[in-house]
């Protein structure tokens, strides 16, 4: 598999960095830099330094020049890690983005003026296609753009947007209609409604989310904002109270030197929460970039950080519970008849079928009976299932094979003249039911002999994942068209929650309005067409990329893999993005702890020099202290940007574990390591000063 | 501390703790409207109230209306009292004879009284005649501490209800909190309190004769009120022997209950709960810190039974306890230790300067912390007499915003905004939109938790970097220096978080402090409480989320020591430096 999206780039890429630092130098024009207030406020504290920079030099300032040149350039270093974090996380969709717009590339299309093949077409460029037009496409043709297959049925490679370079069907009509544009028709011709206009096409959309040139701030980053500003505003007046009060207290100790402008600015720069606010856009865009690195785009932040709420979770049973298909797992004779007679009726009836279900029937008559496929005569009948008998089954030799739900073959056998109702039949398919699985009647003409068990296969592995969901307090329910029985009983399999048998679009559509008014956040995956209403309703919607365009719209996440258990993935990362943000605003805050300690007794140090007793780290000289405080300050960002862009690390633990465990972690950590990190500092700063 | 102390400090806590939960009980009956014990007394006296004032006790409230109401109810308030404070020349009940008020006095006493704070610039003794104490200061003791009540009901009401944008009605909240609540207490306590010899009278005051005449050297002034300088330029002294003594009187007890009861703090006498007509027992102290703590500490429980958990009003009280309780003994601590400057003077042990021998240490501590932890600020120890340490301690408990315990109502509606930020970060921390009792915490919540408890603290930094560089604002201070830093910064704190206790040593009767002081009480009353009930209007609009594994549980111990660490933080990153230049600074010169 050649995939260009899962390829994992490395932080310090150097096609990466090198654009990161030029563009995180644009970044800190005060323009664009305003929309980020607390780092805004950093670059005007570091302009003022610079201005007692100058002073200083020309002598018109308390401090050494080099004293305030250094904590200036510090603090410009501040600003500049910032920016450049975030240019860091750009810089990765970026590249990602690219490579996507390299398949963006101008085609030609060949409008057609009627939907019809054979109908007159003109070329025309890509770019002029509008909504509404239909274009044909032949095989080694790229599709000019997003749409709907109305006619025709093609393998269509889809590799430039899913990575996944097997070809997949595309075909007109059902849930295998929708194309995308860019993609390469590999065989057969197609004519393709176009549903989006230039611009704002599927791979258009994904480019623009991809490089964050879209990315709006969710409702939490900006209530997490609102907590940053105002402490921000609180350590300003701190700083500005500082002044004052120490002006008072050298006039009335009679010695001392105010805290001079310069200390202040570094004192709160020092105490503003720096390292979240310049974290925090990293680790939005680092979010959307992990979840695309799995093959998922989120048409929105919101739906990420949505899915990290998420409290209900709707999964398909098919595809995500189970595997796929049903499987013949045994053979149950009725009537009199042996295992072998009915190995050899099932087989017989499932010769031309197709299906993976009737596949698996030859395949279990094979190894379980050593019974040889036999070469069909050409002249056998293929009898196809049918919406009308719900059977299917082969005419060979006058003989009239058949298998299906035991009401069609019960109707079958009456109207052959049968003997409807043989010994055993009935309690033979209410045992298979009940246990889950699926009861296939096999009969030839009026004669039943048995009974298929199809066994829906659970997937390996998911009891644990269902167990990790609940530990988290998220409750699964599984959906299935299956009559109550076999959903009961795979549920218990499959240790859900909770299941919705015989499941209508409107139950589910239903079941999430029900969920959601009790106040529960719903997520649901689907490609269906007819899940495109019950998408729309979700809080938390997912669509597969080989589903209908409906789907697709209704949905705000998609899964380029169409892989349904992704769900539980894209909760991971939505819980991660939360938690990083949490974790590295209480680690920036009880920071302030430390540097408390090493900047105030420095700072009022002329005024009382009692108060050296509060430089419990034994800095060696005030000037150093702060400068070690200033860089401590500086340094940490860059130190923390690995953490940003991969997020903390997940853990499925309760609530109340996953809490106690991170304030260790970030909220008593945050208070130790800068005593340590300043202390280090000092020792190198205190050789030079 | 002696057993005495012991057994004092363990009697008192758990007889607090046995009172929260029915007296918190009653108060959500009350507030729900329910019948009480009370109600064939009370019922018809509130339904004939309703009927003078055409209050239609069915109509609810928005917080917009309910907002408005407050602040209207208040606003006449202040302008009875203003008029009265500036008036009661000519009002009855004033034996002697005393004139009104200056008009920025009668300003910042009136703000003072109406948002609880009962800041007191003038002493009651020589400044308030019976009338305006009566009329004017006990009313306000009722009506202040009422209207912070009905503000915290609304916001219970806004986490509890949902889908609504209807908080309740603050008419009949205040009438309730006033009648059911306040009153029946205080009459009872009242009477307690007149048992330990409180005095209860509209005697003139007294005068009697010394036992033992007392002289002293009293500066000599000239006519202009200058000192008079002698030839070197030291003061001229004349010798005063004082015969009699004036004792004033009052109606003393009935506004003592109330002055706890309603964290409300202003004293009928100057020296306030240290003066032995106010508290003249150890039992009367006992009864007066009961008092204190008592509403404020049973609105958690009465919270906890509203939001249908009452494990949620107790883990709320256990961070108050908690930090009630270190911050008393480490008060009791560095008291106990004594002053290192008269240990050098051989006269070691408990430093007992500004402290009534009556109470014991354990007493005066006890009080001390629970009047500054509660917006309450009466006293019965001169808070500027204690170490420099042991001032930090009421300081700080000031500076956290009172919400240790803190004042009726707004004590509980403070640590609910606390709650809230703290909610947040751990929601984060968790991975999940935060969310209180159920109601998502989004952008509207923040801000207004926000200013609800940063205000007050924004309002001391602004206007104590003020006051350091004005000059006419540092001449008040009696001990210039770190301490008169601690006196200034004291002041703002006391005003702006509405307690109302002071540091002795700075005079602040000055037009200064008294407009400045106005500003700050009026900001720090109004603008937490405007707040708290927009974000109860915003919450009471939210619909539930129903809790599981994946919420955190705030009624649990890791929550409620993350709620303590919040508010410690918070408190000290905001206020560490003015602290090091203050009591920490006076701290290690005294120590060196």
């Amino acid at each position: 598999m050649t995939t260009h999206s899962a390829t994992p780039i490395s932080i310090f890429d150097a096609h990466i960095m090198r654009p990161a630092l030029i563009e995180s130098l644009k970044k800190l024009d005060p323009r664009t830099l305003w929309r980020n207030p607390v780092m805004f406020c950093v670059e005007i504290a570091s302009f003022i330094t610079l201005i007692t920079f100058v002073m200083s030099i020309t002598g018109n300032s308390p401090e050494p020049a080099w004293f305030t040149g250094l904590v200036s350039l510090w603090l410009w270093l501040t600003v500049i890690f910032s920016t450049f974090a975030e240019a860091l996380a750009e810089g990765r969709g970026k590249a990602r983005a690219a490579s996507l717009r390299k398949t963006r590339t101008e085609v030609r299309a060949k409008r057609l003026k009627r939907p019809e093949f054979g109908s007159e077409c003109e070329m025309v460029a890509g770019s002029l296609l509008r909504k509404g037009d239909f274009i044909l496409v032949e095989a080694h043709e790229l599709i000019a753009g997003d749409g709907e297959v109305v006619a025709g049925a093609a393998l269509v490679n889809e590799a430039a947007v899913t990575g996944e370079s097997a070809p997949v069907v595309r075909e007109s009509g059902g849930d295998r209609s929708a194309v995308t544009g860019g993609t390469t028709v590999i065989a057969n011709s197609i004519i393709v409604r176009i549903t989006a206009n230039p611009g704002e096409t599927f791979l258009d959309r994904m480019i623009s989310l991809i490089e964050g040139a879209k990315r709006r701030k969710t409702p939490n980053e900006i209530a997490l904002e609102v907590l940053l500003i105002a402490l921000t505003f609180v350590f300003l007046l701190v700083c500005a109270n500082l002044s004052p009060l120490s002006i008072y207290s050298v006039k009335a100790a009679g010695h001392g030197e105010p805290v001079s402008l310069t200390i202040l600015v570094a004192l709160f720069v020092c105490l503003a929460p720096t390292t979240i606010a310049a974290l925090l856009p990293a680790i939005g865009i680092a979010g959307m970039d992990r979840l695309f690195q799995k093959n998922v785009i989120a048409l929105s932040g919101r739906a990420i950080e949505a899915a990290g709420d998420v409290n209900v979770l709707l999964l398909d049973k098919t595809g995500t519970i189970t595997l796929g298909n049903r499987e013949a797992v045994a053979f149950v004779p009725v009537g009199g008849h042996t295992e072998q007679e009915l190995a050899k009726a099932a087989m017989m009836s499932s010769l031309t079928d197709e299906t993976p279900e009737g596949r698996s029937i030859v395949v279990l008559a094979k190894q379980k009976y050593g019974l040889r496929a036999e070469e069909l005569p050409t002249y056998a009948e293929n009898v196809p299932f049918s919406a009308e008998t719900r059977l299917s089954g082969v005419n060979l030799e006058g003989k009239r094979y058949r298998k299906g739900a035991s009401d069609s073959i019960i109707t079958f056998v009456r109207e052959s003249g049968g003997k409807v109702n043989p010994d055993g039949l009935e309690r033979v398919v209410d045992e298979i039911a009940r246990a889950g699985a699926t009861p296939l009647v096999v009969c030839i003409d009026a004669e039943i002999y048995g009974v298929i068990n199809l066994k829906d296969i659970v997937k390996g592995g998911i009891q644990e994942r269902f167990q990790q969901l609940r530990s988290m307090g998220i409750k699964t329910i599984m959906i299935t068209g299956d009559n109550p029985l076999t959903a009961a009983a795979i549920a218990a399999e499959a240790q859900v929650d909770d299941f919705l048998a015989q499941a209508k679009p409107e139950d589910k559509l239903r079941l999430i309005r029900d969920n959601q008014q009790a106040g529960y956040m719903v997520a649901m995956t689907g490609d269906g067409t007819n899940d495109a209403p019950a998408l729309a309703q979700a809080d938390v919607a997912v669509a597969m990329n080989t589903g209908t365009q409906p789907a697709r719209e209704a949905a705000n996440i998609i899964d380029l893999d169409s892989n349904p258990t992704k769900l539980l993935d894209i909760v991971e990362i939505g819980k991660q993005i939360l938690m990083t943000r949490g974790n590295l605003t209480t680690f920036s805050i009880s920071n302030d702890i430390a540097k408390y300690f090493a900047i105030i007794p420095a700072a009022l140090l002329s005024i009382y020099p009692q108060l050296g007793a509060l430089n419990v780290m034994g800095l060696s000289s005030p000037f150093s202290a702060i400068l070690s405080a200033v860089i401590f300050n500086a340094v940490v960002i860059p130190a923390l940007v690995p953490l940003a862009l991969k997020g903390t690390r997940f853990r499925p633990l309760p609530a109340e574990k996953l809490l106690i465990w991170n304030l260790l972690v970030f909220g008593v950590g945050g208070i130790i390591t800068p005593f340590i990190g300043i202390k280090a500092i000092d020792l190198v700063v205190g050789m030079f000063v | 501390m002696n057993v005495f102390e012991l057994l004092e400090t363990i009697s008192f806590f758990t007889i607090l703790l046995i009172l929260v939960k029915p007296v918190g009980a009653f108060m959500a009956r009350v507030y729900q409207g329910e019948r009480t014990f009370l109600s064939p007394v009370l019922a018809p006296c509130e339904n004939l109230l309703y009927r003078i004032c055409g209050i239609n006790r069915d109509e609810e409230m928005g917080w917009k209306r309910y907002a408005r109401a407050m602040i209207l109810f208040n606003l006449a308030l202040f302008a009875a009292l203003f008029a009265m404070l500036m008036l009661q020349h000519m009002l009855p009940l004033n034996p002697l004879k005393l004139p009104g008020f200056s008009w920025h006095l009668a300003l910042n006493t009136a703000v003072s009284f109406v948002t609880n704070t009962n800041w007191q610039a003038y002493s009651g003794e020589s400044a308030v005649s019976y009338f305006t104490q009566m009329a004017g200061l006990a009313v306000h003791n009722f009506v202040s501490a009422a209207t912070g009540m009905a503000v915290v009901i609304a916001l219970i009401r806004g986490f509890v209800r949902r889908k609504t944008s209807m908080l309740g009605n603050f008419w009949l909240d205040m009438t309730r909190g006033a009648l059911y609540i306040l009153l029946p207490i205080s009459l009872i306590a009242a009477l307690v309190l007149v048992s330990q010899g409180v005095i209860q009278n509209f005697s003139p005051y007294k005068t009697v004769p010394l036992v033992q005449p007392a002289s002293y050297d009293k500066p000599k002034q000239d006519t202009t009120g200058k000192p008079v300088k002698g030839e070197k330029g030291n003061p001229v002294t004349e010798r005063v022997t004082v015969k009699e003594v004036t004792i004033p009187m009052g109606p003393v007890a009935s506004q003592e209950a109330i002055k706890e009861l309603g964290t409300n703090g202003g004293g009928f006498f100057n020296a306030n709960s240290s003066h032995p007509y106010e508290n003249p027992t150890p039992l009367s102290n006992f009864v007066e810190i009961l008092l204190i703590l008592l509403i404020p500490g049973s609105l958690t429980y009465t919270f906890g039974l509203m939001a249908g958990n009452t494990r949620q009003g107790w883990a709320l009280l256990a961070v108050m306890l908690l930090v009630l309780i270190v911050s008393f003994g480490v008060l009791q601590g560095v008291e106990s230790i004594g002053n290192p400057l008269v240990s050098k003077l051989g006269v070691r042990g408990v430093n007992m300067e500004g402290k009534e021998v009556r109470f014991s240490l354990a007493g005066s501590s006890l009080f001390t912390v629970s009047t500054t932890g509660t917006s309450c600020g009466a006293i019965n120890t001169m808070h500027d007499s204690l170490t420099p340490l042991g001032g930090m301690i009421p300081l700080s408990l000031i500076l956290l915003g009172e919400i240790i315990f803190g004042g009726v109502g707004s004590g509980l509606y403070t640590m609910l905004a606390f709650a809230v930020i703290a909610v947040f970060v751990a929601g984060l921390m968790i991975g999940r939109t935060p969310e209180y009792l159920g109601k998502k915490i989004e952008v509207r919540e923040m801000w207004m938790s926000i200013l609800t408890i940063l205000t007050a603290g924004i309002v001391v930094l602004v206007l104590s970097g003020i006051a350091m560089i004005s000059p006419s604002a540092t001449a008040s201070m009696a001990n210039p220096g770190a301490h008169g830093l601690s006196e200034v910064l004291y002041a703002f704190a006391s005003m702006s978080n509405n307690n109302g206790s002071a540091f002795a040593g700075l005079n602040a009767n000055v037009s200064f402090y008294n407009i400045l002081g106005s500003i700050a009480m009026i900001l720090g009353r109004y603008v937490p409480a405007v707040a708290v009930l927009a974000m109860a209007g915003s919450l009471a609009e939210k619909k539930y989320v129903p809790p599981s594994l994946g919420t955190l549980p705030t009624d649990k111990a890791p929550f409620a020591l993350w709620l303590a660490l919040v508010i410690l933080i918070v408190g000290a990153l905001t206020f560490f430096p003015a602290l090091a230049l203050g009591p920490i600074a006076e701290h290690f010169m005294m120590n060196m």
